[in-house]
């Protein structure tokens, strides 16, 4: 028997696409101890998913591990057969995943599930498979069991859905768990108590957890060991305090700098800069704003009933011109209602909306693209891959709302226009002919951004711009949002759930709880001192760590 | 129970919706009746040598003189009270001819849909584990073999083959074997009827009969529902649940069966229903190649002898079969996905 519970020793991975192939993984060691927790971290493509699917012998058709071993306890798990691997699956290792409500069976109640992990390795009477079914949603803290189990996943929520996706990996007790970005998609406070239980049912049953992430603030905080990953390659391993602490590699340096933490500024993200220890924010006197001055947005005692359900209740707020207002709350808070109600893509039920003096909340969305305050007031989507139009290159998707809007027809004229918005996004003009797919999602980024400033803007509202993106991504994608805002004077309606985000690019920050504001403050007031006890939540929630302070410790 | 109940009852409405469509088809054979050529009280006149007071006279009593709105009520009364007019080739009413051809043709489609789907099934789930292989492409050239080749060519083939050259087929000239008795029309269906009466040789023998011209059809049909179980047992198999389900080490057969088929029936389920309503309607050339007595080539018949009541009646009763076999998909989807609710 061997120190390590699982010991990857220079694994390579090959998928076969229709370009050639492909080498995924280019001699990945990795080593894990019964009960420790590794964290595997990298940005998409660096190969972190592949591998833990090729631990698991999970890979797709197309992959193939093509050299290396692969040691759990005795055995190499690279020359096991099918049934050998179906064996261990489920006893031995498992797997939770990102997303799990499409990772659960849609037409089949977790109860059932449960009982198919279950009765998949142990023959067990009906009484006792019932008692442990409830035992296990015990364990991962899931209230109303009887309920659950009859319930299909489409009718719990993310975080309820990825619990009983946790239940169903340690059904038949494991040694070894493998998460895969098991948060990404979940609120901070979800989030957080999915990882405070995957750590302590890790700790109780002593299993050893491997932590697949693109957040190192996640990574920080839940694993004593830390591998990055790039492009196939491990190009660091250490202990988590003297990585963050000291990052060694040219590429972790770039990973750490680039992640927002509690003090980051955006002037910090993407170099290596000592920050001054109070967490600094958006100074109000960069802004133009001024008190005299007129809002540019009024919104008046927004609600807004969706059949009998009230998902917006009261809201007020301002926005002056040139200023940035953060709007954050968990998934369900309202917050995209208000956002799709100042952008006038649906209806409020009752209050107004006042943009430069004149009342927009009582045009109706459905005729709203007629009004001359479409282009003024314009929106950048959460998902650069799903909000381009798949059949548009990225000159037509800049040139649309500039045909539509602004009535340009003229050849010349719009090319002159479009390529003027790609450099303001520095969006290289090259690649203009280019279809979505065709592109990174940086540009695909930049591309949305580029056909929201089209038209000439004066309020730009947000919603989660980048929360598709990787965080080098995010950092340059951030750097350029806020010097738009700076160099162009808009104002921005900055909707997310990330805070640190949200504090680094605006200068006041709304925090919403169901349907209602909690809280509203200077970002500055609000991160130095909450003042009610959801906000103190949400901010402790947040997964980060402290570079300085693990330089400390390291 | 809970749940058989919201079943029944959004059944119910479902049927409730379905009434509009239905009304606005019987609108639809009642201007059909006005526009198409010929006057009914000239053929509804019994004496040859009727004079125009005659013709006249049955004009009014066929109620033709009122003004048109009056007609429509009349025709709905009819229809309501289940008389669909008398077809003159047969002398019958149109409602005991269809109440006679119609079990022949549900016979039949039923009996191809369940024999197209019991091939279609297992050939679309192979294609769609072992795609690009040597197995999908068979699975294909037979697809596109089934849907190329006309109804009445692959039932000319299929006669020659099994009944002129190996002997084996009866011949086809309808739904029962030259010396056997029509059992007593209980429901029609006359598997189901010699079943009940026991009678084992006559079962076999219609049996026999009704092989190949369900054959035939099963071959055209085939292809649709072989393909859209391997498209859509494709895409469910690359679907996150098939890897969670391998990652809990579930067997393979569960992880096809249970998780990966049953979840990929769902689409099947729509395109079966599709496959049904056509079937039953556009099986008249097989119903012709085998001398089958089914509704498709009454209808067919009736118009080439421009007799329009049974047309109509046609329409009608293909109209209402459509209406309850979407109804029924429609009920059999909510019950095998419970994301869906029947509106």
């Amino acid at each position: 028997m061997s120190e390590y519970l699982l010991r990857v020793k220079d694994l390579h991975v090959e998928f076969t696409t229709r370009n050639g192939r492909v080498r995924a993984v280019r001699g990945v060691s990795l080593a894990l101890s019964p009960g420790a927790t590794l964290g595997i971290v990298g940005e998409s493509g660096s190969g972190k998913s592949v591998t833990a699917y090729a631990i698991t012998k999970l890979l797709d058709r197309a992959g193939r591990i093509t050299g290396g071993s692969i040691e759990f306890g005795d055995s190499d798990l690279v020359s096991a057969s099918y049934e050998e691997m179906r064996r261990l699956r489920g006893p031995a290792i498992s797997m939770i995943f990102q997303n799990a409500r499409g990772a659960l069976n849609p037409i089949r109640t977790i109860g059932q599930q449960l009982v198919d992990a279950l009765s998949a390795h142990r023959r067990l009477s009906k009484e006792k498979q019932q008692e442990r079914v409830l035992d296990l949603l015990a364990a991962v803290m899931l209230k109303d069991p009887e309920r659950i189990l009859r319930s299909y996943p489409h009718q719990l929520s993310g975080g309820m859905c990825q619990r009983a996706m946790i239940a169903l990996a340690i059904a038949c007790e494991p040694q070894l768990l493998i998460a895969d970005e098991p948060t990404t998609g979940l609120d901070v406070t979800t989030q957080k108590t999915v990882m405070d239980l995957v750590a302590r049912l890790a700790t109780e049953r002593k299993m050893g957890v491997i932590l697949i992430t693109h957040d190192l603030g996640l990574a920080a905080r839940y694993c004593q060991n830390i591998a990055v990953m790039q492009e196939g390659v491990v190009v660091e391993t250490a202990p988590a305090t003297q990585l963050f602490g000291s990052p060694q590699h040219p590429y972790t340096r770039r990973l750490v700098a680039a992640s927002p933490t509690a003090h980051s500024t955006l002037d910090d993200l993407g170099v290596d800069a000592e920050s001054d220890g109070v967490p600094s924010c958006r100074k109000t006197l960069q802004s133009p704003r001024t008190s005299a001055a007129r809002p540019l947005l009024t919104a008046k005692d927004l609600t807004k009933d969706f059949s009998g359900f009230r998902a917006v209740d009261s809201v007020s707020f301002d926005i002056a011109p040139g200023e940035s207002v953060g709007l954050v709350g968990e998934s369900g808070s309202g917050k995209s209602t208000i956002s799709r109600i100042i952008s006038r893509l649906i209806d409020k039920s009752q209050g107004s909306v006042v943009f430069d003096g004149h009342d927009i909340g009582d045009i109706p969305a459905s005729d709203f693209h007629g009004s001359e305050f479409r282009r003024q007031i314009q929106i950048v989507f959460q998902d650069p891959h799903e909000s381009l139009n798949p059949r548009y290159t990225a000159f037509d998707c800049i040139a649309h709302p500039l045909r539509r809007l602004d009535r340009l027809i003229g050849k010349r004229e719009t090319k002159r226009r479009v390529e003027e918005c790609a450099e303001r996004v520095e969006f290289d003009c090259a690649l203009l002919t280019r279809f979505p797919h065709q592109l990174s999602g940086g540009q695909k980024a930049r591309v949305g951004i580029a056909r929201a400033i089209a038209t000439n803007p004066r309020l730009l509202i947000l919603d989660e711009p980048t929360a598709a993106l990787d965080v080098s991504v995010q950092a340059v994608v951030l750097k350029l949002l806020d010097r738009l805002r700076r160099e162009e004077g808009l104002s921005f309606f900055f909707v997310s759930h990330d805070l640190n985000v949200v504090r680094m690019l605006c200068e006041r920050i709304i925090v919403m709880a169901s349907g209602r504001v909690v809280e509203e403050a200077s970002s500055l007031e609000l991160f130095r001192a909450p003042q009610t006890a959801y906000t103190r939540e949400l901010l402790e929630a947040i997964p980060s760590f402290d570079p300085r302070r693990m330089r400390e410790i390291g | 129970m809970r749940a058989v109940i919201t079943i029944a009852h959004h059944t119910a409405r479902r049927f409730l919706a379905s009434i509009p469509a239905l009304l606005g088809v019987l609108v639809f054979t009642f201007l059909m009746m006005r526009v198409l050529p010929g006057d009914p009280a000239v053929f509804f006149a019994s004496d040859p040598n009727a004079g125009p007071e005659e013709i006249e006279q049955m004009r009014k009593t066929l109620g033709l003189d009122r003004p048109l709105p009056v007609q429509m009520a009349y025709y709905f009364r009819d229809i309501a009270t289940g008389n669909l007019g008398r077809s003159m080739t047969t002398g019958q009413p149109v409602v005991t001819d269809l109440a006679e051809r119609l079990p022949a043709s549900l016979e039949l489609t039923v009996t191809a849909l369940v024999l197209a789907l019991s091939l279609a099934l297992p050939l679309g789930v192979l294609a769609a584990l072992y795609p690009g292989t040597l197995l999908d492409h068979a699975v294909r050239f037979v697809c596109s073999l089934g849907v190329c080749v006309p109804t009445f060519v692959s039932g000319l083939v299929l006669i020659y083959v099994f009944y002129v050259i190996l002997g084996i087929a009866p011949d086809p000239t309808g739904r029962l074997g030259a010396f056997d008795a029509p059992p007593p029309g209980i429901t029609g269906l006359l598997l189901v009827d010699f079943l009940i009466v026991g009678d084992f040789e006559s079962w076999r023998s219609a049996l026999s009969q009704l092989i190949l011209p369900a054959s035939t059809m099963a071959l055209f049909v085939l292809a649709p529902l072989a393909r859209m179980t391997r498209a859509s047992m494709l895409a469910v198999l690359g679907s996150d649940f098939i890897r969670t389900a391998h990652s809990l080490g579930l067997s393979r057969r569960k992880v096809i069966i249970t998780y990966g088929l049953r979840n990929a029936l769902l689409p099947v389920i729509t395109i079966t229903g599709v496959v049904f309503s056509t079937m039953l309607g556009a099986n008249v050339l097989v119903e012709k190649v085998f001398a089958w007595p089914g509704v498709g080539s009454y209808a067919l018949d009736a118009l080439l002898a421009s007799d329009y009541a049974p047309v109509q009646g046609f329409v009608l009763l293909m109209a209402s079969v459509f209406v309850l076999v979407n109804l029924t998909v429609d009920t059999l989807y909510g019950i095998a996905d419970p994301r869906v609710t029947i509106e």
